[in-house]
């Protein structure tokens, strides 16, 4: 049986710990320690957070999350300021419980931004479903570390990680590192990863069309974030956060 | 309009069109045939501009503008439309938006004041009705989850909107049932038989051309055009093959 280890709040923990491989650990030190949020939900209840870290200070945040049996909750997290952002989610997940993570990392210059979650389905037919979409400009770092848990006798947990980065220049960066750490024998887990470049057949679709190739390189990457977005509160509000951030790390923004 | 001359063109080295040439006037609708590998493809790509695909030798010129010297963009700027045999999917990103900002940019690069919002979709509107199309349809993100049809269809839709002077529609006609079918000819009958304006369909059948009546025919085989005629020549091939052609 395992169960969400607390999480590490003090010392400013080094890069010999494996959740903070990536870390930008000087960033981290002027925000340190951090408050955990906590977030329990019981039975049945329905819960959802949006995080927008666009800001110039560091920051990290770190969300723990508790779902009693039945309860859903719907997590989104955008993040592209021009500083480092780290978001630490953990979640605990009763019989039949639901999480769902969308989350868009948009990293220029500099920049290091890492989201680190862990998962833990401890009750039976919980369902987790995680779509993490990074770019990276410059000579920026983005990294997504995923564990998900499966305890002894959660059976029919159905537990999904999609995680794909695209790398605008030579000079970035991107780290995946989706774990299952699986104790029941009737359980789905799946999980994909990718690193890429757009897709040249769609730019010229575009270019085609008349669109320069700036705006379609723009376009092109709205629509490989689109998928992490998709079904939020307020989609067309964080789409254009997004695709503000975009324009700007296309532009050679830090 | 469109004049190529001896045009050679390679993709990964290796060469696809072998000095073709063909000269297509305002108000004339021509139609390539031709076998599988004859280049077809190839060469609306080429005219197109796609990366990958290499000219080595000759020259076209749309409107007397050396298309060859412009980068895509700019060739879609200049009046060029390529139909594409397979449209791409692009999640996130509506119809609307996508059509809106290649109308705006095409009309910016030839010094054209954008169009508003309101008469975007006046003209998305009603291009939309001529395909027989819900204007819900281009609210949806570009090709994604389209059928075959609906996506030649919205393919007729951009090029009423984006306002040609010439179309290249590669394949138009495959994957299309019956009715779709006679939409999209009447779609490009509707849409580009003008007299300022020119189309070249590429295709394999003469289907599409019981609605879409062509004024000359051509075969393209080996990357050249080996035979040209009037519409005949498309029932010809249709009952003989290209085998049977005496070139």
């Amino acid at each position: 049986m395992t169960s969400p280890r607390p999480l590490p709040t003090r010392p400013l923990p080094t890069r010999a710990h494996e959740d903070y491989r990536y870390a930008d650990l000087t960033a981290l030190a002027s925000v340190w320690p951090v408050v955990v949020e906590e977030h329990a939900l019981q039975t049945g209840e329905t819960g959802a957070l949006i995080v927008a870290e666009m800001g110039a200070e560091p920051t990290a945040r770190m969300i723990a999350i508790t779902l009693g049996a039945g309860a859903k909750f719907d997590l989104r997290i955008i993040t592209g300021g021009p500083a480092y952002g780290r978001i630490q989610v953990t979640v605990s997940l009763a019989d039949d419980a639901d999480f769902t993570l969308g989350a868009v990392q948009l990293a220029g210059g500099n920049q290091t931004l890492e989201i680190v979650t862990e998962l833990h389905h401890q009750g039976e037919n919980a369902t987790s479903r995680q779509v993490v979409r990074n770019v990276a400009a410059g000579a920026s770092s983005v990294s997504y570390l995923g564990k998900v848990c499966v305890a002894r006798g959660a059976d029919g947990t159905d537990a999904g990680q999609s995680v794909r980065a695209m790398l605008l220049d030579a000079t970035a960066q991107a780290n995946a590192r989706p774990e299952l750490e699986i104790y029941a024998d009737d359980v789905k887990c799946a999980h994909g990863c990718a690193v890429g470049e757009l897709d040249e057949g769609a730019l010229f679709y575009l270019a085609q069309r008349g669109i320069a190739p700036a705006e379609a390189r723009r376009l092109m990457l709205q629509a490989f974030v689109a998928e992490a977005l998709t079904g939020a509160e307020g989609e067309e509000h964080l789409m254009a956060l997004v695709t503000t951030r975009l324009a700007g790390l296309l532009e050679g923004a830090a | 309009m469109l004049t190529i001359t001896n045009l050679s063109a390679s993709v990964a080295d290796k060469p696809i069109l072998k000095g073709l040439s063909l000269t297509i006037n305002a108000g004339e609708i021509h139609a390539i045939m031709g076998p599988n590998g004859a280049g077809k493809s190839t060469l609306g790509y080429t005219l197109g501009g796609r990366p990958g695909y290499e000219v080595t030798g000759g020259s076209a010129t749309l409107n007397g503008a050396d298309l060859l010297a412009l980068a895509p963009h700019e060739r879609a700027a200049a009046g060029l439309f390529l139909g594409f045999q397979y449209p791409v999917e692009i999640p996130g990103v509506s119809f609307v938006q996508f059509l809106r900002e290649a109308a705006n940019a095409q009309r910016r690069q030839r010094g054209e004041a954008p169009l508003s919002g309101a008469e975007f979709l006046k003209c998305a509107r009603e291009q939309a009705a001529l395909l027989k199309m819900d204007m819900e349809m281009l609210k949806r993100p570009v090709n994604v989850g389209f059928s075959g049809g609906e996506k030649k269809r919205a393919e007729m839709v951009q090029m009423g909107i984006l306002n040609p002077s010439l179309a290249i529609l590669d394949e138009t006609d495959s994957g299309l049932d019956i009715d779709a079918l006679r939409i999209c000819g009447e779609g490009i009958n509707a849409i580009m038989r003008k007299p300022d304006k020119a189309v070249l369909l590429i295709t394999h059948y003469q289907r599409l051309l019981d609605y879409v009546k062509p004024d000359f025919v051509h075969v393209l085989a080996g990357g050249r055009i080996v035979k040209s005629g009037g519409p005949d020549l498309a029932l010809e091939l249709e009952e003989f093959g290209y085998e049977g052609q005496t070139v």
